[in-house]
């Protein structure tokens, strides 16, 4: 965004392919670290909310709170303790997903009719038989429902990282581009984030549909 | 507990209270910002909103491109703003402008869909008896659609106005200033006090501006509904 010089030049791009793919493949693996631990944690605040309910509105409580706290304030109140590494990037980004997901997944197994559960408990199913053969494939849909969002939410909050020297693509948006005011690399960023973000979801869906064979059974 | 002694001596420094780079500053610089950027959201998106709620002409359009609106990242839309700025405004600077074409960019789409839904839940009886009662369709959207659809479209101005004030803190990156700026000064020059100075104070005024929107959110239930 020099006078006299093209807003956007295709040239660049082209010319640095290498960078970009290196950028975009640090993105998504960030953006899967962060969903998978996410989950995980979630699915433990989640287990232990069923069996203490009481648990319910103080998790939910403090994920929204870690929810509405700006990206870049949170990333700083971490430095002090974890340093400017990808270690306080991924805590919160992990912090960012816990609403959705903790969310997703209480709503996914409470909407299990009783009298599936009473079926499964009268076939002789133990608890952790029924949670994992019945209660989860049936919460299923709302639960990746969940990841959906907190995988398009990370994509989007990953590219914040850049701001304290981490990558992926937020590296194209503000070092390469905004800082060099290069309006041709953050385009780059930004379109690539923005696809990402699709791909991601729509690989998501296709999971969804793979593993739930019975509800397309059920809509043909 | 010395971190903190120092973070409280950032609080308490003149320097941060004095001069050109001071904390009143900074926050002024971030309230303001958002505000402008929600007044203009607002005003841009409303009026989309109700029309195409009320009509439901290019509803499907205008849904469509807010939902890709929201796919793009925050800092996204704030490098975008600059070569907006250029076209636009044959402005090529940092500063004001571009933050706020990023901020208004952003507030819109949330806006835009939670008043279109809004105004679609009214249900077809309602209009119908008011059509019956002769009321024209301004005063049908005026008198039953909008104190109907409030609490929803207020909804969108609670998620658009959090979205804005966390992004202002990002604005710092093309140059708005905010308070943002202090974390990035001190990422800078490695001054962690400060730096987590500042994300208290953003977190501080995230959560109130969350919590002012969620009582007006509550507010705006018109007598006629509600659950008493």
């Amino acid at each position: 965004m020099i006078a006299g010089r093209p807003i956007l030049q295709p040239q660049w791009v082209l010319d640095n392919l290498d960078e970009i793919g290196r950028r975009l493949g640090e993105h998504v693996l960030m953006t899967v670290l962060a969903v998978t631990i996410g989950l995980v944690v979630s699915f433990g605040l989640a287990l232990l909310i069923r069996a203490w309910p009481r648990l319910y509105g103080p998790v939910i409580g403090i994920s929204g709170v870690i929810y509405s706290i700006p990206s870049l304030a949170l990333f700083a109140l971490l430095i002090p303790i974890t340093g400017i590494t990808l270690l306080t990037a991924e805590i919160a980004l992990v912090g960012y997903t816990l609403l959705i997901l903790v969310r997703n997944i209480i709503t996914g197994l409470d909407g299990v009719p009783p009298e599936v559960i009473d079926a499964a408990r009268g076939m002789g199913y133990s608890v952790s038989e029924r949670l994992w053969r019945v209660e989860l494939p049936i919460a299923l849909p709302v639960i990746v429902a969940g990841i959906r969002g907190a995988t398009v939410t990370t994509i989007g909050l990953v590219t914040v990282t850049s701001l304290i020297g981490m990558g992926g693509l937020g590296y194209l948006i503000v070092n390469t581009g905004i800082r060099r005011f290069f309006a041709t690399s953050i385009l780059t960023g930004v379109v690539l984030s923005v696809a990402l973000a699709v791909v991601a979801d729509l690989a998501l869906l296709a999971v969804q549909h793979r593993l739930t064979p019975w509800a397309r059974a059920r809509a043909t | 507990m010395e971190f903190l002694g120092a973070v409280f001596a950032w609080f308490t420094d003149p320097a941060s209270w004095s001069g050109r780079n001071t904390i009143p500053l900074r926050l002024w610089e971030q309230v303001s910002l958002s505000a402008v950027s929600l007044a203009l959201a607002v005003a841009i998106a409303l009026p989309l909103g109700l029309y195409i709620g009320h009509t439901d002409r290019g509803s499907r359009l205008v849904v469509a491109i807010a939902n890709i609106g929201r796919a793009v990242p925050s800092l996204g839309w704030l490098g975008i703003a600059l070569p907006i700025t250029l076209v636009l405004f044959q402005r090529g600077g940092l500063g004001f402008l571009p933050a706020c074409i990023a901020l208004v960019a952003l507030g819109i789409p949330p806006i835009v869909t939670n008043t279109y839904a809004g105004l679609r839940e009214v249900s077809r009886d309602l209009l119908d008896a008011g059509r019956g009662m002769g009321m024209a369709e301004l005063q049908l959207l005026r008198r039953v659609e909008v104190p109907i659809a409030l609490p929803v479209i207020m909804a969108g101005v609670r998620s658009s106005a959090v979205t804005i004030v966390a992004t202002a803190t990002l604005a710092a990156v093309v140059g708005g200033g905010t308070l943002g700026d202090f974390i990035l000064q001190g990422l800078f020059v490695n001054d962690q006090p400060r730096i987590f100075g500042a994300a208290v104070l953003v977190a501080l005024l995230a959560l109130a501006t969350e919590m002012v929107f969620g009582y007006l959110q509550r507010r705006v239930v018109s007598p006629g509904l509600g659950t008493g």
